[in-house]
């Protein structure tokens, strides 16, 4: 006990690095958007009025966050299946010990490698209808690639982002996914193989299920990231087509240069703490309903 | 119920200038009912072997039989063979009951029979109150007869185990040996059983193959082995500790070595009394290490050829110590005699 005692100054000393980024960085941050959400501010931020938590809640009732909030549950359910399930299938088609799987490999973990703006762009001029490769390719089978285009047509520009915003995501989904892989027996295969399964009960009895936290990680991972959209939102929409704001995703609608609470503090703040409120629902219902389904021993 | 043969097989890993030659040649049958044994040091192709015969490995050149059907081309499901892996490759997010029952459900098996056969083989092995845990709050004998219980479920024709027991204490692993030669003679079936473990080859077998660098040195049954080892290596692999070898320039004749067991040398006293016909050497003690029941005297030659050898003595008064010179005595009977440079028994 005296021993733990005298080990709390130096412990104390080392942990003064993270918890002063942790403070500047996360913690004033985190208290500051409460505070500021229960105020009112001119255009100006500096003339603020406490009109208390009832803001929160006019906020999470207004017409424009409801409807954010609907774009942003709406691409989460695109992408985050989508990219799950692309994930998990370009790994276990690359963890084949085949030759020249490398170049695979390396070509499915790329995007890792690419920033959300590069991805965007590069997704910007591949559907851009007029010079756009994909739009001259496709735009037979699917006429909207042209005329209006797919990022402004208001029924088809939410997919896009979300294709946009998959691809982006994939690199680390596969690494994560390939990982994952390479941790399973291989006894546990050729247990099942010799007992006379086949490669499709292989990878429900063995792969999924081992995979399982792999999978409940990245399900946690691409939620957050798909209800934090706003990098793409900006560059490949600036949340439109208007009017109907088919892309206002809740961070565009907290920060975009076209939204309507762009110059007032207090709402900003109130919609960044709801939306915060919100992931964290998530994550939590997420690792609940998985707990007791994840296999986390060997 | 079955019967394996084994024709020419050879397999070799790799091509070109990485090509590895892990089985070299092995022919071997497998009578029904027989409780076999593929013995070697690790690294001699025995397990590739036994990989072979469940269909998870293709042999580069040969054929392997089940029942005289050969079955190179056929696969594992249908060769009606189990195979017990030595990390037991349990499936850790399944309860006991259903690792057991994978086998047959993959079969298309019923549920309530898949039960009733799963809850069968569990009581054969003494599992019937764990069916509801999972692996890993299973104790490693217990995983241990998961896997068996997972192997007998099917009533394959022939069993594959692979190091079984290699994983487990040395008393689990003692009691263990004797309930798989019980479990074999209740299933009736043919096992084929990998180890490098010697004690279990002679323990447990009917026959025992000898396997060194992807060769079989010999067939035959365990005590067979022991007393007429067919080369140098299996004498010295079979036997703890294990065969002394002598090089024959000692005693007058170099293109022979002999072999004397440890228990088969005797310390010469100068009297006479070891009786006549064999042969003596002269050594300097090492160690002398006390086992209780014996002792076990290491000593090195005198002469500057690297000889090592072990007697193991009863442990009686007048025991040399270190650093002492003796002689020790072997009679003519005892003595094995191998060709110097083949390393192959000689008549």
């Amino acid at each position: 006990m005296k021993r733990r005692l005298r080990d709390v100054p130096p412990a104390l000393a080392m942990l003064v690095p993270s918890m002063a980024l942790l403070a500047v960085w996360t913690v004033y941050p985190l208290v500051m958007a409460f505070i500021n959400g229960t105020k009112s501010c001119d255009s100006t931020g500096r003339r603020c009025n406490d009109v208390g938590w009832q803001q929160f809640s006019n906020v999470w009732q207004s017409r424009e966050f409801q409807h954010a909030l609907g774009v942003s549950l709406k691409l989460a359910a695109m992408t985050v299946p989508a990219g799950l399930i692309l994930g998990v299938g370009l790994a276990v088609l690359a963890d084949k010990h085949l030759r020249g799987i490398g170049f695979f490999r390396t070509a499915f973990s790329s995007t890792v490698a690419t920033s959300v703006a590069v991805a965007s762009l590069v997704w910007f001029v591949l559907l851009q209808p007029e010079i756009g490769v994909l739009s001259d390719l496709f735009h037979e089978w699917i006429p909207s690639l042209k005329q209006p285009g797919l990022l402004r047509d208001p029924g088809t520009a939410l997919p896009a982002v979300a294709l946009s915003s998959v691809w982006a995501g994939l690199g680390f989904t596969f690494i994560v996914i390939t990982a994952g892989l390479q941790g399973i027996p291989r006894d546990l295969y050729e247990s099942a193989y010799v007992d006379g399964a086949g490669s499709w009960r292989r990878f429900t009895n063995v792969t999924l299920p081992m995979l399982s936290p792999s999978i409940l990680f990245i399900t946690v991972v691409l939620t957050t990231r798909a209800l934090q959209t706003y990098a793409e939102v900006s560059l490949l929409t600036g949340g439109g087509p208007n009017p109907e704001k088919s892309t206002t995703t809740i961070p565009y609608l907290i920060y975009g240069r076209n939204s309507v609470i762009q110059n007032n503090l207090g709402l900003k703040s109130a919609a960044a703490v709801l939306l915060f409120v919100i992931s964290l629902v998530f994550a939590i219902v997420q690792f609940r309903g998985f707990e007791k389904r994840v296999q986390y021993a060997r | 119920m079955a019967q394996v043969r084994l024709e020419h097989i050879t397999k070799v890993f790799g091509d070109g200038a990485e090509a590895a030659t892990a089985v070299d040649d092995v022919s071997l049958e497998i009578p029904d009912h027989e409780f076999m044994i593929l013995l070697g040091p690790s690294g001699c192709g025995k397990s590739t072997l036994l990989r072979m015969v469940a269909g998870l490995e293709d042999p580069t050149e040969g054929d392997v039989f089940i029942d005289d059907v050969r079955v190179n081309d056929v696969e594992p499901k249908l060769r009606d063979v189990a195979m017990v892996f030595q990390s037991y490759a349990l499936y850790p997010h399944k309860t006991v009951a259903r690792n057991i029952e994978f086998p047959l459900k993959v079969r298309g098996i019923g549920k309530a029979e898949r039960a009733a056969e799963a809850q069968r083989a569990a009581e054969v092995l003494g599992l019937g109150p764990y069916l509801g845990r999972k692996p890993g709050q299973l104790s490693g004998g217990q995983r241990q007869r998961v896997a068996l219980a997972r192997a007998i479920v099917r009533r394959p024709a022939v069993f594959l185990m692979d190091e079984p027991l290699s994983n487990l204490d040395a008393k689990l692993r003692g009691d263990t040996r004797a309930e798989l030669v019980d479990l074999h003679r209740r299933l009736d079936s043919t096992f084929l059983y990998v180890t490098h473990d010697q004690v279990e080859a002679m323990t447990m077998g009917t026959r025992v193959a000898v396997i060194n660098q992807g060769r079989l040195e010999q067939v035959g049954a365990p005590q067979e082995v022991y007393d007429r080892p067919a080369s140098v290596f299996v004498a010295q692999f079979i036997g703890t500790p294990p065969m002394n070898i002598i090089p024959g320039g000692l005693l007058g004749d170099g293109s022979v070595r002999l072999g004397v067991r440890p228990e088969h040398l005797r310390l010469d006293t100068g009297d006479g009394a070891t009786g006549a016909g064999g042969g003596r050497v002269q050594a300097t003690v090492r160690q002398v290490e006390h086992l209780g029941h014996e002792v076990l005297v290491l000593a090195h030659g005198n002469g500057d050829d690297g000889l090592a050898l072990t007697a193991r003595l009863p442990p009686e008064p007048g025991l040399p110590g270190a650093g002492d010179v003796v002689e020790f005595a072997f009679a003519d009977r005892h003595v094995h005699r191998f060709d110097a440079a083949s390393g192959e028994r000689l008549p």
